[in-house]
C-alpha cells in the first residue's frame, strides 16, 4: 500500500530536491556566465550575478587560437572507442562471472577493483616508457587503450550487477532450445540488459571524457582532447577567468548535451534491480 | 620487370614525399600574455622559414612541468622544443637532457641578454635555454592611499617602512587592506617569495654542507615578520592566495601594496583589467640594510630536449622567438609596452621603450639585483634566488611553504611551523644523501 504523503512533506521534499539540485550545478551555472563576461567583469568584486553587459568575445578568442574541432573530434574519439572496446572485453567477462561463477570470481572482481585503487601517477613512468617503445604517444589508439584498461573494472562490475539480476533460468531456457553461448549472449542476455548496458555505456563515456590525468600526460600535439583544450586556457600568472571559462563551457556542452537527453536511460539503468 | 617498376616507383614517391615534407616543431608551452602573443606572430617565422611547421602544446604552468618532465626524463621525444623555467634548466642541463644552444646564428648577440638572466641559464660556460621574458619582483603601490596617509614610498624601501606603511593604509571597515602577499602553499607559490624575502633577511635554505637552517634565528626573524603584518595589515584568507587572487584584489583596488613578479605591473597598469591603472607606483622589493633584497629572478626559457630530431631547425626557432628582431616586430604589430620583458640589454637601452613602458627601469634594476649564483647573504651551495636548483626542491618548497601557510592562517604557530619545516627537510636531506 503506497503511503500517504501530506502536502506539506511534498512542499519540503521538493524544495530539498531544488536545493540540492541547484548547489551542484551552481559551478556550471556559474562557469557558463562567466564565459559571457569580460576579463575585468570576471574578478568583479561583489561578483555580478545577470545583470552585466553580456559578451560572445570569448568564444571568438578560443575559437580563434586553437582548433575546438580537432580536440573535439579526438574527445568523441577516445570515449565512444575506449567505451566500446570495453564493452566488447566486458559483457561476456560479467556472463562468466554472474552465470559461471568459479570460487575464486568474487575475489578476482575485487581484484580488479582494487586496480582502481592505485593512484594513477604510479604508472605513469612504466606506462610511458611503454607507449614510447611501441610509437603509441601522442596517438588516439594509445589512448583508447589505456582508457579501456582504467574503465574495464567498473564496466565489469556494473555488468555484472545487472547481470546477476537477470534469472539464470532464462538463459537455461535458451540453452535448452539449443542456443550456443554467443547465441545466448547476442540475442538472450544482451537484450535484457539493454537499460543496463546503455547506463554503462553511458557512465563510462561520461567518465572517458572527463578523464584528465591519462590524456594529458600520453598527449601532446595531435592527439590532445577538450581535456588539453581546457588547460591550456588555465593560468597560474595572469587572470583569465573568462576565457577558461568560454574553453570550458565549450568543452563540457556535449557531454551536457548526450547526457541530457539519455537521462531517462542513466537513471533507469543506475536503478536496475532495486526493486525486486 | 614488373616488380622492379613497382619498386623504383615505390622508392622515388617516398623520396618526393621526403622532400615535400616539412619539418614540424612540437613547441611546449605555458598559457600567459607574452607566450599567447609569440603564438600569433609566428607567421613571420615561417613565411621566412617556408621548410618547417609549427605545432603548440599550451598548458598551465604546473600541468605542462610534470608533461615535460615525464617526457624528458624517459627520453619520450614528444617536444621539440620546451618552456621551462630557470629552477629547471640547470638541473636538466647537469643530467645532459638539454642540447647547448651553440648554434643561434651571427646576428643572435648572446652578450646582449642581461647578465643575471644569462648567468642563470647557462651551465659550466654554456646556454642551455634562451630567456623569452624574465623577470623579478618588486614593491607595486597605490599612490593617491600613500598620499592620503601622508606616506612617500622610497624607490629602495626597507621592511620596516613597508609594515609601517602597510599598517597606516589599512582599513579594514572599507575593505582595504595595506599589503598582499603569496600565502599559498607551494614551492613556486609562497616559497617563491619567503624564500627571497628570507634572503633579504640574512637567512639560507641550506649552509655550505647542505645543513637546512630553519632552526636559525633568520627565519625566525623573516616568518615572524611576515605572519604579523599580515594578520595586521593583510586580506582575509591570505593563507590561500597566489598571485592570481592577489591580482585581483589589487586591481580590484582592495589592496594598498602589492610585492610580486614585475610581469603584473603590465596588467595592473591596463585600464581594461584594472580599477587603479593610473594610481599604481612601483619600487624596489624591500630591504633590511644586509645588501640582499628581497626580490627574486625568473626567466621563462626555450629549450631542446637532447632527444630531438629536429636540433637545427628548433635552434632556428629560438633564434627568431628571442632574437632582437622579434622584440621589434611585437612592437610594431602591439606597441612597445606589450614587448616580452627582461632579456635584452638594448630593449632598457630603447628610449621608445622606456616611454612606453613606466615600470622598465624598476624591472630592469630588480633584475640586476638579483644574483643567482649568490643569493643568500652568507655563503651557500645551491644556484637559485627564490628555489634551491636541486631535483628534490620541488617536493622539498612545496611541504614546507605547507607548514608556513598554516602558520599564517594560525593553525600552528612560528616556532611549530619552522621546527616542523627543519626536522622535514633534514629528513629529506639526509635521506636524498645531501647529508651525510
Amino acid at each position: 500500500m503506497a503511503r500517504n504523503v501530506s502536502t506539506q512533506r511534498k512542499l519540503i521534499t521538493t524544495a530539498a530536491a531544488w536545493t540540492i539540485g541547484i548547489l551542484i550545478f551552481f559551478p556550471i551555472l556559474w562557469t557558463f556566465l562567466t564565459s559571457f563576461k569580460t576579463e575585468a567583469q570576471a574578478i568583479a568584486s561583489p561578483p555580478t550575478f545577470l545583470f552585466f553587459d553580456w559578451t560572445v568575445e570569448n568564444y571568438f578568442e578560443v575559437q580563434s587560437r586553437s582548433d575546438y574541432f580537432k580536440h573535439f573530434m579526438n574527445s568523441v574519439v577516445i570515449s565512444f572507442g575506449s567505451t566500446l572496446l570495453g564493452l566488447l572485453i566486458a559483457i561476456p567477462s560479467a556472463w562468466a562471472m554472474a552465470f559461471a561463477p568459479a570460487k575464486r570470481t568474487k575475489d578476482v572482481l575485487m581484484w580488479m577493483l582494487s586496480t582502481k585503487m592505485m593512484p594513477p601517477v604510479g604508472v605513469l613512468v612504466p606506462l610511458y616508457l611503454m607507449f614510447r617503445n611501441t610509437g603509441l604517444l601522442d596517438t588516439r589508439a594509445g589512448l583508447v587503450m589505456v582508457l579501456t584498461l582504467i574503465n574495464l573494472p567498473i564496466i565489469v562490475w556494473m555488468l555484472y550487477t545487472y547481470f546477476k539480476e537477470i534469472p539464470g533460468e532464462i538463459l537455461e531456457a535458451a540453452r535448452m532450445d539449443g542456443a550456443s553461448l554467443a547465441k545466448e549472449i547476442i540475442y538472450v542476455l544482451t537484450p535484457m540488459a539493454i537499460p543496463g548496458i546503455a547506463s554503462t555505456l553511458l557512465l563510462n563515456i561520461i567518465l572517458a571524457w572527463n578523464e584528465a590525468f591519462w590524456t594529458l600526460n600520453l598527449s601532446a600535439a595531435r592527439a590532445a582532447p577538450l581535456t588539453a583544450f581546457i588547460a591550456s586556457y588555465s593560468s597560474p600568472e595572469g587572470l583569465f577567468y573568462a576565457k577558461l571559462s568560454a574553453a570550458s563551457t565549450m568543452a563540457i556542452a556535449p557531454i551536457l548535451i548526450l547526457g541530457w537527453f539519455s537521462q531517462k536511460q542513466l537513471v533507469r539503468g543506475l536503478t536496475f534491480g532495486a526493486v525486486k | 620487370m614488373k616488380l622492379r617498376t613497382f619498386l623504383l616507383g615505390t622508392c622515388s614517391a617516398v623520396a618526393l614525399a621526403g622532400l615535400a615534407q616539412a619539418e614540424t616543431l612540437t613547441i611546449a608551452t605555458v598559457n600567459n600574455g607574452d607566450m599567447i602573443r609569440m603564438q600569433k606572430l609566428t607567421d613571420d617565422f615561417t613565411s621566412k622559414n617556408p621548410d618547417i611547421q609549427l605545432e603548440w602544446v599550451t598548458l598551465e604552468e604546473n600541468v605542462l612541468r610534470q608533461r615535460v618532465t615525464t617526457d624528458i626524463a624517459t627520453k619520450g621525444g614528444q617536444y621539440d622544443i620546451m618552456t621551462i623555467g630557470t629552477y629547471e634548466v640547470p638541473i636538466w642541463a647537469k643530467q645532459g637532457w638539454l642540447l647547448p644552444l651553440d648554434n643561434l646564428g651571427p646576428d643572435y648577440d648572446v652578450n646582449d641578454l642581461l647578465p643575471a638572466i644569462r648567468s642563470g641559464l647557462t651551465v659550466d660556460g654554456k646556454l642551455y635555454a634562451a630567456p623569452f621574458y624574465g623577470e623579478s619582483s618588486m614593491v607595486m603601490y597605490r599612490k593617491d592611499l600613500f598620499e592620503k596617509a601622508g606616506l612617500t614610498m622610497p624607490d629602495a624601501p626597507t621592511w620596516d617602512f613597508i609594515a609601517d606603511a602597510a599598517r597606516k593604509i589599512t582599513d579594514k571597515d572599507n575593505e582595504i587592506y595595506g599589503i598582499c602577499l603569496r600565502g599559498k602553499a607551494g614551492w613556486g607559490e609562497n616559497m617563491a617569495f619567503l624564500t627571497a624575502t628570507a634572503n633579504s633577511f640574512g637567512a639560507r635554505w641550506f649552509d655550505e654542507n647542505w645543513k637546512p637552517q630553519f632552526d636559525q634565528p633568520e627565519w625566525k626573524n623573516t616568518l615572524d615578520f611576515y605572519v604579523k603584518l599580515m594578520n595586521d595589515a593583510g586580506p582575509p584568507g591570505a593563507s590561500s592566495n597566489g598571485f592570481n587572487e592577489n591580482l585581483s584584489l589589487f586591481q580590484t583596488g582592495k589592496c594598498g601594496m602589492w610585492i610580486d613578479a614585475t610581469v603584473a605591473a603590465s596588467f595592473v597598469t591596463n585600464p581594461k583589467e584594472s580599477t587603479v591603472a593610473d594610481k599604481v607606483g612601483f619600487a624596489l622589493a624591500p630591504d633590511t640594510g644586509l645588501g640582499k633584497r628581497g626580490n627574486w629572478l625568473w626567466a621563462w626559457s626555450l629549450a631542446i630536449p637532447a632527444a630531438s630530431q629536429k636540433a637545427d631547425a628548433a635552434q632556428k626557432f629560438i633564434a627568431w622567438a628571442t632574437g632582437k628582431d622579434y622584440l621589434k616586430l611585437v612592437a610594431e604589430k602591439e606597441g612597445w609596452a606589450n614587448v616580452p620583458p627582461g632579456t635584452r640589454k638594448s630593449l632598457y637601452e630603447n628610449p621608445e621603450y622606456q616611454k612606453a613602458a613606466p615600470f622598465a627601469a624598476m624591472t630592469l634594476e630588480s633584475i640586476n639585483s638579483a644574483d643567482p649564483k649568490n643569493p643568500a647573504v652568507k655563503p651557500v651551495p645551491y644556484v637559485g634566488v627564490q628555489f634551491v636548483a636541486i631535483p628534490e626542491f620541488q617536493g622539498l618548497g612545496t611541504a614546507v611553504g605547507q607548514q608556513f601557510s598554516a602558520a599564517l592562517a594560525g593553525q600552528m604557530s612560528v616556532d611549530q611551523a619552522l621546527a616542523s619545516a627543519q626536522q622535514l627537510t633534514t629528513r629529506e636531506m639526509t635521506r636524498a644523501g645531501y647529508i651525510k
